[in-house]
C-alpha cells in the first residue's frame, strides 16, 4: 500500500473516530481545536473591536494600530507559544496558549476594525450628525454596519491565524488536531507519517471549512447595499478613495 | 426667523471663517448665501444647526439661541442636505429617508409610508424605494437626499451646495424641482453656493460673502444685478449684469406686433405673397411655428412646390406670452432673446399652447423697459 | 548571555539558511505569480477561478502544508524543500491577488494613452503597465517576505527550520535554555524587519516617481 493510501486508510477507519487507547478520537480533537480558537477570539474580540472603534471614530492613534497590526507579523507564533508556557509553566499551559493566541488575533481584528471605520464616507457621518443622530448612535448604527464588511475581513485573518497556531499548540501538550502530527512523528516510520499526513489533510480541511462558514456569514449579515456586485449597476460617484486593507498572513 | 448677531468664527490657527456677521433669514423663504470659496458661506450655514459654534455672538432661531438647545435635539428639527448626499449606503432609499422620523420616535411603518410619500413628492419613482444608494445615479441621490431631510417635515431646511457635484442639466432639474417644492411648503431655507447664477436663479434673498467671512451684501437678487455694492460684488456677479436683469422684469402686456404665418404644405408663391419685410413664419396645424421662410430661401425653391416642413431657416427663442411667475419665462430678458435670436430680427410670440400669437421686435422691450423705470419697478 | 556569544557562528550561519528558506521562495512565488496574475487581470473567467483558489490554499495552516508537502513531491520527510515548496505555494496565492489588484490600479487612462502611442502589448506591458503597478507589488512582496521569515520557524516542529530549532531545542532540554530560544525570536523578529526595510527601500529605489513626487511638495 502506498503513503497516499495508508494516509487514506487512517482517515477514514473508524476506530479514529471514536476513543480508543491511543487518543480520544477525531471528533474530541475537532472539538478541542475549535474551543481553543473560540475561547481565543472571544477575547481578541472583546479587546481589540471596542478599541478599533474608537481609534477608527476619533482618528486618533492610528499609526499605532498600523504599526502594531505591522510588527506583529514578523512574530514567529511557535516562538511565542513556548516562551509562554515555559515562564508560566506546564500547569498553565492552556492559560498560556490562550495568551499568545489572543495576542496574535487581536492586530488583524483591531487593523480589520480600524480600517473599516476609516473608509467610511466622511459624507455619511456628516449627514448622520447633520440629521441629529447622537455619536453612539452614529457608531454602532452608521459606520459599524458600513465597516462590516472590512472588519469580517480582519476576523476571517484573526480565525486563519489563531486555527494555524492551535496546530502547533500540540508541540507544548495542548490537545487539538496539532496532537495528530506531533504524536504521528514521534512514532515515527512510515505508519507515523501516515497519521502526520492525516492530521494535516484534517487540519486543512477544518480551516477551509471554517473560512467557507464565515465567508457565509459575511453574505448574509452585510448589507447588500455594501455589496460590489450591488453597485455594478451604476457607477454614480468617481472619487477615490485609499482603502487600507490589512494584509496579514496566517501560518 | 434665523437671526445671526455679531458671529464670528475664527478657527485654532487663526484663521477667521466667519467675521461679525450680522443677518437676518426671514421665515418661509429661500435665503442663499454665495461668494467664493473661504468666504466662510459653508461655516456659518453650520453654525446653525450647530456641527459648529460661534467663537463670539449668537445665533437665535426663533428668538431662542441655538446653543441653549442639546445639538442632537436641535438637529432633528432642521433638514440638513449635502453635497454628496451623504445617504447611508448601507440602508435602502426608503430607509435612508424614514432615518429621522424613526429616530423622533415614528413607528417603522408609518416612517416607512411617510418616506414613501416624499419619494414621490421629490419625483422618484417608486420602484427605487427597495434599490441602495450606490445603485442610484447622482442626481437621484440627491434627491433622495433632499427628500430624507423633508420627512420630519422641519420648518428649516440647510442645503450646503447640493447640487453643485452633479452635471449641469441634471443641476437644472433639481434647481426646477426645489422651487417647485418650496411653492408647496414654503419651508424657511438657507442655501449655500458659490454659483451666483444659481444664487440668483433660487434666492428670495442673497446673502454675497467675501473671503474674510465679511458680509458684501445682502439683497433681493434683482436689486443685486442692479445695484452691486462694491466693486467686489459687480465682479462676482459677472457680465452681462444689465442683461441678466431683465430676467425679473415681467413682460406682461408687451405689445405684440403681427408676423405674417405661412402654414406648412402651402405652395411658394402663397409664401411669396405674404412675406412681410422679406420673411415669413411657417407654422403647423396648431399654429405652432416650424421656421422661417426669407424671400432669398423662396427664390431657390420651385414655384409650383409645396412648403415642406424641413429645409426651412431654424428660428430663435420663443416669448412665452402666457408664462406664469417664475423662471425667466414671460419676461423681459425672453422677450429680447427671442427678438435678438430670430433671423429675421422678428422674435416669435407663441401662447401656452405653443401657438404663435404675435412678433417681438427688440424696439418694444426697449420700451417697455424705459416704462418699468419710469414706473419705479426698476430698482434705482 | 553568553550562550549567544559562544554560539555566534552557529547562530549566524543558521540565519543565513533562514532567510534562504523564506526568501527564494518569495522570488520563486513573484516570477510565478506575475503571469498568473496577469492572466487574471486579463481574463475575468481566469480571475474567478485564480483567486477563489488562492485564498483558499492560503487558508490551509502552514504545519499542514509543510507536512503534506512530501506526499504532494514525493521528498522525504526531513528535506527542506518541503518548507520551500508549501511558502512558494503561500507567498503564490497571496501574490496572484497582489498582482492582479495591482495591475487594475492602473489608471486606464495611462494605459490608453499609451496605447495611442503606438506601444504593442506586450511592449506597452513591460514599459508602463508593470512598473507603474510596482509599489503595490513591493508591499505584496513585503507581506510575504516577513511572514515567510517568521512561517519558516513552524516547519521546526517536523524537524527542518532554520533559526526554529533554537526554539525547540532551547525549550527541550532540561532546565530549559531561555537564552537559545529569545535568542532564536529576536533573530527572526530582526531578520523580518531587516528585510521589511530593505525590501521598501528597494522599492522605492526602482521607482524614482514616487520619489520625485515627494520631493516636489516636501
Amino acid at each position: 500500500m502506498n503513503i497516499v493510501e495508508q494516509v487514506w486508510a487512517w482517515l477514514t477507519n473508524p476506530e479514529n473516530w471514536q476513543k480508543n487507547f491511543r487518543d480520544p478520537g477525531i471528533p474530541t480533537r475537532i472539538v478541542e481545536h475549535l474551543s481553543y480558537t473560540g475561547l481565543a477570539l472571544l477575547f481578541a474580540i472583546v479587546i481589540a473591536v471596542p478599541i478599533g472603534l474608537y481609534i477608527g471614530h476619533t482618528g486618533r492613534g492610528g499609526f499605532l494600530v498600523v504599526g502594531i497590526a505591522n510588527s506583529f507579523r514578523a512574530l514567529p507564533e511557535l516562538g511565542l507559544v513556548i516562551l509562554l508556557v515555559l515562564v508560566m509553566g506546564v500547569a498553565l499551559a492552556l492559560q498560556a496558549v490562550t495568551i499568545a493566541l489572543v495576542a496574535l488575533a487581536i492586530p488583524p481584528l483591531l487593523a480589520g476594525t480600524y480600517a473599516g471605520i476609516r473608509n467610511v464616507d466622511s459624507d455619511v457621518v456628516d449627514a448622520a450628525r447633520g440629521m441629529g443622530m447622537r455619536e453612539r448612535d452614529i457608531v454602532w448604527k452608521v459606520e459599524l454596519p458600513i465597516a462590516l464588511p472590512l472588519m469580517l475581513g480582519g476576523l476571517r485573518a484573526a480565525t486563519l491565524q489563531v486555527i494555524a497556531t492551535v496546530s502547533i499548540a500540540a508541540y507544548v501538550s495542548l490537545g487539538g488536531l496539532g496532537r495528530y502530527v506531533i504524536d504521528g512523528r514521534a512514532f515515527g516510520g512510515v505508519e507515523g507519517y501516515a497519521i502526520m499526513a492525516g492530521g494535516a489533510v484534517l487540519i486543512a480541511a477544518l480551516a477551509i471549512t471554517v473560512e467557507l462558514v464565515l465567508a457565509g456569514v459575511q453574505r448574509l449579515v452585510v448589507s447588500p447595499g455594501l455589496r460590489t456586485s450591488t453597485v455594478s449597476r451604476r457607477v454614480t460617484r468617481v472619487r477615490i478613495r485609499p482603502v487600507e486593507e490589512p494584509e496579514v498572513a496566517t501560518s | 426667523m434665523i437671526e445671526f448677531r455679531a458671529v464670528t468664527k475664527r478657527f485654532p490657527g487663526g484663521t477667521v471663517a466667519v467675521d461679525n456677521l450680522d443677518l437676518t433669514v426671514e421665515d418661509g423663504r429661500i435665503t442663499v448665501f454665495v461668494g467664493p470659496s473661504g468666504c466662510g458661506k459653508t461655516t456659518s450655514l453650520r453654525m446653525i444647526n450647530r456641527m459648529l459654534d460661534p467663537t463670539s455672538g449668537e445665533i437665535l432661531l426663533n428668538g431662542k439661541d441655538v446653543r441653549q438647545s442639546a445639538p442632537a435635539r436641535l438637529r432633528r428639527g432642521i433638514g440638513y442636505v449635502i453635497q454628496h448626499a451623504g445617504l447611508f449606503p448601507h440602508r435602502t432609499v426608503l430607509d435612508n429617508v424614514a432615518t429621522v422620523p424613526i429616530l423622533t420616535g415614528a413607528g417603522r411603518r408609518a416612517a416607512r409610508s411617510r418616506a414613501a410619500e416624499l419619494l414621490e413628492l421629490v419625483g422618484l419613482p417608486a420602484e427605487l424605494a427597495k434599490r441602495y444608494p450606490a445603485q442610484l445615479s447622482g442626481g437621484q441621490q440627491q434627491r433622495v437626499g433632499v427628500a430624507r431631510a423633508l420627512a420630519a417635515d422641519p420648518p428649516v431646511l440647510l442645503m450646503a451646495e447640493p447640487f453643485s457635484a452633479v452635471d449641469p442639466i441634471v443641476r437644472d432639474d433639481l434647481q426646477q424641482q426645489l422651487l417647485r417644492l418650496q411653492s408647496e411648503l414654503d419651508k424657511t431655507i438657507v442655501f449655500v453656493t458659490h454659483d451666483i447664477d444659481e444664487a440668483i436663479k433660487l434666492g428670495d434673498r442673497v446673502a454675497v460673502f467675501r473671503v474674510g467671512g465679511v458680509l458684501a451684501q445682502y439683497d433681493t437678487p434683482a436689486a443685486l444685478l442692479a445695484k452691486p455694492a462694491d466693486d467686489f460684488v459687480s465682479d462676482f456677479i459677472g457680465r452681462d449684469r444689465g442683461y441678466r436683469a431683465l430676467g425679473f422684469l415681467g413682460a406682461k402686456g408687451i405689445e405684440l406686433a403681427p408676423v405674417a404665418r405661412v402654414p406648412a404644405g402651402a405652395p411658394v408663391a402663397e409664401a411669396r405673397a405674404k412675406l412681410a419685410a422679406g420673411w415669413a413664419v411657417v407654422v403647423d396645424e396648431s399654429g405652432r411655428p416650424l421656421g422661417w421662410v426669407s424671400e432669398d430661401l423662396l427664390s431657390t425653391m420651385d414655384e409650383s412646390a409645396a412648403l415642406a416642413p424641413d429645409g426651412l431657416i431654424s428660428g430663435g427663442s420663443l416669448y412665452q406670452a402666457d408664462a406664469g411667475s417664475g423662471g425667466t419665462a414671460g419676461t423681459l430678458r425672453n422677450a429680447l432673446d427671442a427678438a435678438l435670436s430670430s433671423p429675421s430680427q422678428l422674435g416669435i410670440a407663441v401662447d401656452a399652447a405653443g401657438a404663435v400669437v404675435g412678433g417681438i421686435s427688440a424696439d418694444t422691450v426697449f420700451r417697455a423697459l424705459a416704462a418699468a423705470r419710469e414706473s419705479g419697478e426698476v430698482p434705482v | 548571555m553568553t550562550w549567544v556569544w559562544d554560539h555566534i557562528d552557529e547562530l549566524l550561519a543558521t540565519s543565513w539558511e533562514h532567510l534562504g528558506l523564506a526568501l527564494v521562495p518569495v522570488l520563486v512565488g513573484l516570477l510565478i505569480s506575475i503571469p498568473l496574475g496577469w492572466v487574471a487581470h486579463r481574463y475575468r473567467t481566469a480571475r474567478a477561478i485564480l483567486v477563489p483558489a488562492s485564498s483558499l490554499l492560503y487558508t490551509i495552516p502552514s504545519l499542514a502544508l509543510f507536512v503534506l508537502m512530501p506526499l504532494v513531491l514525493g521528498t522525504r520527510i526531513l528535506d527542506p524543500i518541503n518548507v520551500m515548496a508549501a511558502l512558494t505555494l503561500y507567498t503564490i496565492a497571496l501574490l496572484v491577488r497582489t498582482v492582479a489588484d495591482a495591475l487594475d490600479a492602473v489608471s486606464r487612462d495611462t494605459v490608453a494613452a499609451a496605447t495611442a502611442i503606438g506601444y504593442g502589448p506586450t511592449r506597452r506591458f513591460f514599459a508602463v503597465e508593470f512598473p507603474l503597478s510596482v509599489p503595490v507589488l513591493v508591499a505584496g512582496v513585503r507581506v510575504a517576505a516577513v511572514s515567510n521569515i517568521s512561517l519558516v520557524s513552524v516547519g521546526a516542529i517536523i524537524g527542518v527550520g532554520g533559526l526554529g530549532f533554537y526554539l525547540t531545542h532551547g525549550s527541550q532540554l532540561s532546565p530549559p535554555n531561555y537564552a537559545e530560544i529569545i535568542a532564536g525570536i529576536v533573530l527572526i523578529v530582526l531578520l523580518a524587519l531587516l528585510v521589511d526595510a530593505l525590501l521598501a527601500l528597494l522599492g522605492r529605489f526602482i521607482t524614482p516617481w514616487t520619489r520625485a513626487r515627494a520631493g516636489v511638495h516636501g
